[in-house]
């Protein structure tokens, strides 16, 4: 960490977005985490998406865990809502708040520790209920804060720190996605902004759950020889199936591109997301292929990223409980309780 | 883009902006950090060995480093170099004991300097300590040249000269006041192994208009003014009074007129106010003291009765841009005006003037009457005669006479050991890590935004009435302490090491202003739209290094660094560190000769 405060000067030519903001007002505290680590460049990754999409900061709410990777959205969007809960309960939280009030992006921010351990539950039941939200894992395969232990997504036979091998059998946390139903399911690497940003984008504006679990090296205690969440072994062995150029409105997309290296998905609310395919005949809309493919590269010691799967025609929580359009916080004690006519009415059609 | 050489002399010299700014490249931060830790002596001492007279240019330095400040690009202000440098004269302990002592032995050599002004007077602190005979030659019975004649004593003390003069002279140096030299030719028949001619630009420009010859007693020159009011032979003027011209000694016109019986005193320029020479806080202090400044008005002629001035008569013009952005004066068509009044000061200019060099004492001159002189060595075309100061190439400043003069001593002291002037060796440079710990810092680099602070001003009332009473009281030790904290210390250079990083985006992330890119390399202009943020300040250069597992380069811009330290503070490995930069410049001595 460090006991220097950011000063407050930004550069006089920085950009600003729709509202006019520069992406210095999507950051929050600074970070007391590890020098170097891993969580730090995905947060300034959801600054940039969040300042890119020009999203109002008021909009969204920030829901964690306990961990270090639970601590990153203090260090992020500083005038957004949001709840530092219980280990391995953000899930619930956030599934009780989504509930509540349908018109906020929600940002789930868990690790391997939090989801993958002591959350797995919490985790499988919220992906499956397809609460609309961005669900990131912050994934270094260790146990930082207590100093480096393996974690539950620790490779099968990577080496500690101290040179011990894992025994254990790793949780492939997309993997489980996929098979649990996530609409929108992709892998990326802290390391990799130009990847994870738009990955970052597409999934906030993704409607239903979508699933990022993002390697991130911890500086401190995985970055070494004989680990597989280290900067090398991630850069070496990583096996990108697409990259997303950009996300489109509803205008029509006129880019070069030579024919069939570029997939177009059209999503739900219309836009389109532009993917430049680098693994050949890699489908991403194919929900059965995207696992044998995951289970297959991963069998052959590869990382792969990118954006795994996506359902264009993903639906949410909301849908399926068929709740009315208001946000449920916002109804009034008449909607709630529409008087003793009305439960006549009900009680009729039940005799 | 290659790597940038961060050991090449200029630099990291560039990215002190106040330092690269400096004609005698003061270590700026250097010295503010030794002021804000309260060591006025040291601090004085840095600036000694640069400049010569802290005290002085303290309270007059025409202040280039000062818009070329970084604050100035993140913020508004720049750091109030200048009168730092005064806190260090006014609150500095007895420092002659730091002082080079006189030469014990003398090397036989005999020096000759014209002028006791600033330039001769740095040229003959090189020299005399290192065993030269110097003997500086002035009209005037006291050291100081221009210093002394032409800056209000409101402004810059007799008590001040006399301190940073006699530092100079006590070094063994022999001061012949009172002696006008009139002929370069008999100088030269005598046994001098070098002359420096160091004698100003003494000539003020006159007006020859309507009405200039018959009402002569009540114009003047105005450096000629105000040499008379500064040793007493004036000690009054008329009531209603006109500065002509827009400089600094117009500034110094009008503001020593208040104080002797000027009433209405009016500055009369014929640009516009933004264009006028005079620095923006000169002109300032004069408005404050009741001063206005008219624009845009060319006068044309001096009206006057039985021989005595009524006033000046102006044709009132308006600015009109060409083409290629060149301002032309042209009338507005509004009716003449005059301005009635007792006395006029003319202080449209001055000018170098060299009656005592005959034109056949083997000194080339060109076409506008100005010697020949080589800007690097200070050299004219006779190999024993140096110039420098305004004498040189005109008009300029205190500090950039210092500048001439370490050159010239260079220069005559390479020549007198026998060896080629022009040979001069590069300045060596130094880095050093500024890091005490894993989170210690040897600097203070809480960068915070911070307004510049006010130098506290003598009462206008009080000021007014009495020609030497000091304006500016200067910082006190709070004050200064509180300014010095606003420098940016950018002589700690983040420094960096493409084999310790594994490109974490760490530095990236921190980086307040945005500065740190990594990305593919290209060329210079490519990679300057390619950054984080725009680098379009193209006088900023631009930090790469290649050599990256990833094959990207670290493209770093310069151009508004806080030199913060967040990017080594993050930094896992250590790839970027804070390395003070320490350059030694060259004076005249064994540094500056050949090493064989």
């Amino acid at each position: 960490m460090t006991y220097l405060t950011k000063p407050k000067f930004q550069h006089p030519d920085l950009p600003k977005n729709a509202l006019g903001y520069t992406h210095r007002d999507y950051e929050g505290k600074i970070s007391t985490l590890c020098a170097g680590c891993g969580h730090d460049s995905i947060t300034a990754a959801v600054v940039e998406a969040c300042y890119e999409l020009s999203i109002e900061p008021h909009r969204v709410a920030k829901i964690s865990g306990i961990g270090c990777s639970s601590k990153t959205p203090d260090y992020f969007l500083g005038n957004s809502h949001g709840f530092n809960s219980v280990h391995g309960r953000m899930p619930s939280v956030l599934t009780g708040a989504n509930l509540a009030n349908r018109d906020l992006i929600y940002l789930g921010v868990s690790g391997d520790g939090d989801s993958a351990s002591i959350g797995l539950g919490q985790f499988a039941h919220c992906i499956r209920r397809g609460v609309n939200m961005l669900y990131m894992v912050e994934n270094n395969g260790v146990y930082g804060l207590t100093k480096g232990q393996f974690s539950a997504t620790a490779d099968r036979g990577s080496k500690s720190k101290r040179g011990a091998v894992n025994s254990d059998n790793a949780i492939d946390l997309a993997a489980l996605a996929l098979q649990l139903g996530a609409s929108f399911v992709a892998r990326s690497f802290s390391g990799d902004k130009t990847q994870l940003v738009p990955l970052i984008k597409a999934a906030l504006e993704h409607k239903g759950a979508a699933f990022i679990d993002c390697i991130s090296p911890c500086v401190a205690f995985n970055n070494h020889a004989g680990s597989t969440r280290s900067f090398d072994y991630v850069r070496e062995h990583n096996e990108a199936v697409n990259h997303l150029d950009f996300i489109t409105g509803r205008e029509e997309i006129k880019v070069d591109y030579e024919p069939g290296s570029v997939e177009l998905v059209k999503q739900h609310d219309g836009s389109t997301l532009a993917l430049r395919k680098l693994a050949k005949d890699y489908n991403v809309n194919n929900r059965l292929a995207a696992m044998s493919y995951l289970l297959e590269r991963n069998a052959a010691g590869e990382v792969v990223t990118g954006l795994l799967y996506v359902d264009p025609e993903s639906d949410d929580m909301h849908a399926g409980m068929n709740t009315v359009a208001q946000p449920l916080n916002s109804l009034s004690d008449k909607d709630l309780c529409p008087g003793s006519s009305a439960l006549d009415k009900i009680n009729a059609a039940l005799r | 883009m290659k790597n940038t050489d961060v050991f090449a002399p200029n630099y990291f010299h560039k990215v002190v902006d106040c330092q690269w700014a400096c004609p005698a490249h003061t270590p700026v931060p250097e010295y503010i950090r030794l002021i804000a830790a309260g060591r006025y002596s040291d601090a004085y001492m840095v600036n000694w060995k640069s400049n010569v007279f802290p005290g002085i240019l303290g309270r007059t330095c025409d202040r280039p480093c000062e818009p070329a400040c970084r604050r100035v690009r993140v913020e508004e202000e720049p750091v109030a170099i200048c009168r730092l440098k005064r806190v260090a004269a006014d609150y500095k302990d007895d420092i002659r004991d730091r002082l080079p002592p006189p030469a014990t032995t003398k090397n036989g050599k005999r020096v000759a300097l014209i002028g006791g002004g600033p330039a001769s007077l740095t040229v003959a602190r090189g020299l005399a300590p290192l065993g030269y005979t110097c003997v500086v030659f002035d009209q005037d019975p006291k050291a100081g040249g221009m210093m002394r004649t032409q800056i209000p004593k409101f402004r810059l003390p007799d008590s001040v000269i006399d301190e940073e003069t006699n530092y100079v002279l006590n070094l063994g140096i022999e001061f012949r006041g009172g002696q006008r030299i009139d002929s370069l030719k008999v100088l030269l028949a005598e046994d001098w192994d070098a002359i420096f001619v160091g004698t100003g630009a003494p000539r003020g420009r006159d007006l020859d208009l309507p009405g200039r010859q018959e009402a002569a007693k009540n114009i003047h020159i105005g450096i000629d003014w105000l040499s008379s009011v500064s040793f007493g032979h004036i000690t009054k003027i008329g009531k209603r009074v006109i500065v002509l011209g827009g400089g600094n000694t117009a500034m110094d016109c009008c503001r020593s007129s208040r104080r002797i019986g000027g009433e209405e005193v009016k500055v009369i320029v014929r640009s516009g106010f933004e264009e006028m020479k005079a620095s923006p806080w000169e002109k300032e202090d004069a408005m404050h003291e009741g001063i206005p400044i008219l624009n845009f008005m060319v006068p044309k002629e001096f009206t006057h009765e039985n021989g005595k001035l009524t006033g000046v008569v102006f044709e009132k013009v308006k600015a009109e841009y060409d083409d290629k952005g060149r301002r032309n004066l042209v009338p507005s068509g509004e009716p003449d005006e005059h301005v009635p009044c007792d006395d006029v000061l003319v202080a449209v200019g001055q000018e170098n003037s060299f009656p005592w060099i005959e034109r056949d004492a083997g000194i080339a001159f060109d076409k506008w009457g100005m010697p020949k002189v080589d800007p690097n060595t200070m050299a004219s075309s006779n190999p024993r005669v140096f110039f420098g100061g305004d004498s040189a190439f005109g008009p300029k400043n205190i500090i950039w006479a210092v500048a001439h003069g370490h050159e010239a001593a260079v220069s005559i002291d390479k020549m007198l050991n026998g060896e080629d002037i022009n040979d001069r060796p590069i300045p060596a440079v130094d880095l050093m890590s500024q890091k005490m710990g894993i989170h210690e810092w040897s600097y203070d680099n809480e960068i915070a935004l911070d307004l510049r602070y006010k130098v506290p001003h003598r009462e206008k009332a009080i000021a007014l009435k009495d020609i030497k009473a000091e304006v500016e009281l200067g910082f006190d030790p709070a004050l200064a302490l509180a300014e010095a904290g606003r420098c940016l210390n950018c002589d700690v250079q983040t420094v960096f090491s493409s084999s310790l990083c594994i490109e974490c985006d760490a530095c990236v992330d921190i980086c307040p202003m945005d500065c740190i890119t990594f990305t593919e390399n290209g060329d210079e202009a490519d990679l300057r739209q390619r950054l984080k943020a725009p680098a379009n300040n193209l006088t900023q250069d631009l930090y790469v290094m290649n050599e990256l597992k990833t094959g990207r380069v670290m493209v770093k811009d310069e151009d508004v660094c806080l030199h913060c330290g967040l990017c080594a503070e993050r930094c896992p490995t250590g790839a970027w560190d804070m390395k003070k930069f320490l350059i030694e410049m060259t004076y005249a001595g064994p540094a500056c000769r050949s090493k064989a």
